[in-house]
């Protein structure tokens, strides 16, 4: 085979590889999406993240905004500090609501931004007040069951 | 009385000792093809043409057996998830477990059977009919000449072959999931979105097959240098290529998967 043809038959095969890490940056990856834009920082503190990790989503009224970079834990408060890369082109006012809430039954867990009324908006690295703790199973169960233990009828008049 | 167990140890220790012997010799072999790699990179037709035979000639069997290796994990991933309800989340096992295993794994092995053994054919029979030794008369360096550009198209054709592989996997993945067995077309590629990371999961993928690319070249030349310059020397330094450079993936695979994925999940 000459020369010109095998150059020819390389650079379509170079081309189709990256046409191929192209498809998986892009299309499954989501790159496109997730990782443009400048972000900015914000913090929260919780008394109980649940089962939250690394990398979960930030989100408000369902839409990402942003995710968790970071979890530390705060032995002075002994309360797990949270750290979110936020996308800049969104604020939020000073009392906004950080949740943290689980998508589907055994779903990931995400956090969820409630925005509140306030005039000031977050400054980038500040900490968010109002915070709620995850779910946890095991902690709904137990209230649930001593719930009911409690409103228990009187036991049966003895014969 | 004494003799058989002696003998086995012996072969045992001699084994052992020309494994060694032949693992240095390899190395000392690796650096000087990297050394000597100026005329492959200044000349660099010469490794365009081993492209055109190492990546180019592959790309058949890496676009089929990634298509059906997609579709068994569609079908496979399909009745698994679906009895547990969660028949959405096919679209996530197959990338993940394309992008970060089979793509590299499966690509390395078949690029391991189809040109680091004809690699390692070429340059052995090339040394058998003495055209590496009229090439040192001549005062060309045949490793400069002939096992350079072939190492680096190896280096060069392995990651792009794996990306290809996993794109096509994940194409059959979606054709068997989203067509034959009706997953959501939107919720197949949205799940995938949100739990493929680019860095973490295919950068990590692309850097896995870039190392079994230059394993499995690595040991497709040597092994081919370091033939018998027999007709049986060759066919034995064939299989060797395909057997060592195998193991060499899946060994080199638990280790970068460990250090890669420890800390993400």
């Amino acid at each position: 085979m000459n020369r010109a043809v095998i150059d020819l038959w390389v650079g379509l095969f170079v081309a189709v590889g990256f046409a191929a890490l192209v498809f998986l940056a892009m299309k499954v990856g989501n790159l496109s999406a997730a990782n443009g834009g400048e972000t900015y920082e914000l913090k929260a503190s919780f008394d109980n993240i649940g089962g939250l990790k690394v990398r979960a989503p930030l989100k408000s009224s369902g839409v990402l905004i942003g995710r968790v970079s970071d979890i530390q834990f705060d032995s002075e408060h002994y309360q797990a500090v949270v750290t979110f890369t936020v996308d800049r082109r969104f604020e939020f006012p000073r009392d906004t609501f950080a949740t943290i809430l689980t998508a589907g039954l055994l779903g990931e867990q995400y956090v969820g931004f409630d925005a509140g009324g306030d005039a000031e908006m977050l400054k980038p690295g500040e900490t968010i007040r109002k915070t709620q703790s995850a779910v946890v199973l095991e902690k709904l169960i137990g209230q649930f069951m001593f719930g009911k233990a409690s409103e228990a009828p009187q036991p049966a008049p003895t014969k | 009385m004494l003799d058989r167990p002696l003998n086995v140890l012996r072969s045992i220790g001699g084994g052992l000792v020309d494994a060694v012997w032949r693992l240095g010799y390899a190395s000392r072999f690796f650096v000087g093809v990297l050394m000597l790699s100026g005329t492959a990179m200044r000349r660099f037709q010469l490794t365009i043409r081993e492209v055109y035979f190492t990546g180019v000639l592959s790309l058949i069997i890496i676009v089929v057996s990634g298509l059906f290796v997609g579709m068994v994990l569609g079908l496979q991933g399909y009745d698994t998830l679906q009895r547990f309800g969660s028949a959405s989340a096919l679209g996530t096992l197959v990338a993940l477990s394309l992008v970060r295993e089979l793509g590299p794994v499966v690509a390395g092995l078949l690029f391991a059977s189809r040109a680091g053994s004809a690699i390692t054919a070429e340059i052995g029979l090339m040394k058998t009919t003495e055209q590496l030794s009229a090439m040192e008369m001549m005062a060309i360096n045949p490793i400069a000449r002939v096992v350079a550009p072939r190492f680096w198209a190896g280096v060069i054709s392995m990651p792009l072959l794996a990306a290809l592989f996993s794109a096509m996997g994940i194409l059959g993945g979606w054709m068997v999931g989203v067509r034959l067995l009706g997953v959501d077309d939107g919720t197949f590629w949205s799940q995938m979105q949100a739990a493929v990371d680019f860095r973490e999961d295919i950068l990590n993928g692309v850097i896995k097959s870039l190392v079994f690319g230059l394993a499995v070249s690595w040991i497709a030349v040597f092994e081919g240098y370091d033939a018998v310059p027999t007709a049986e020397g060759v066919s034995s330094a064939t299989t060797r290529t395909v057997v060592t450079s195998s193991l060499a993936i899946l060994a080199l695979d638990v280790l970068l998967t460990a250090f890669m994925f420890r800390g993400v999940v």
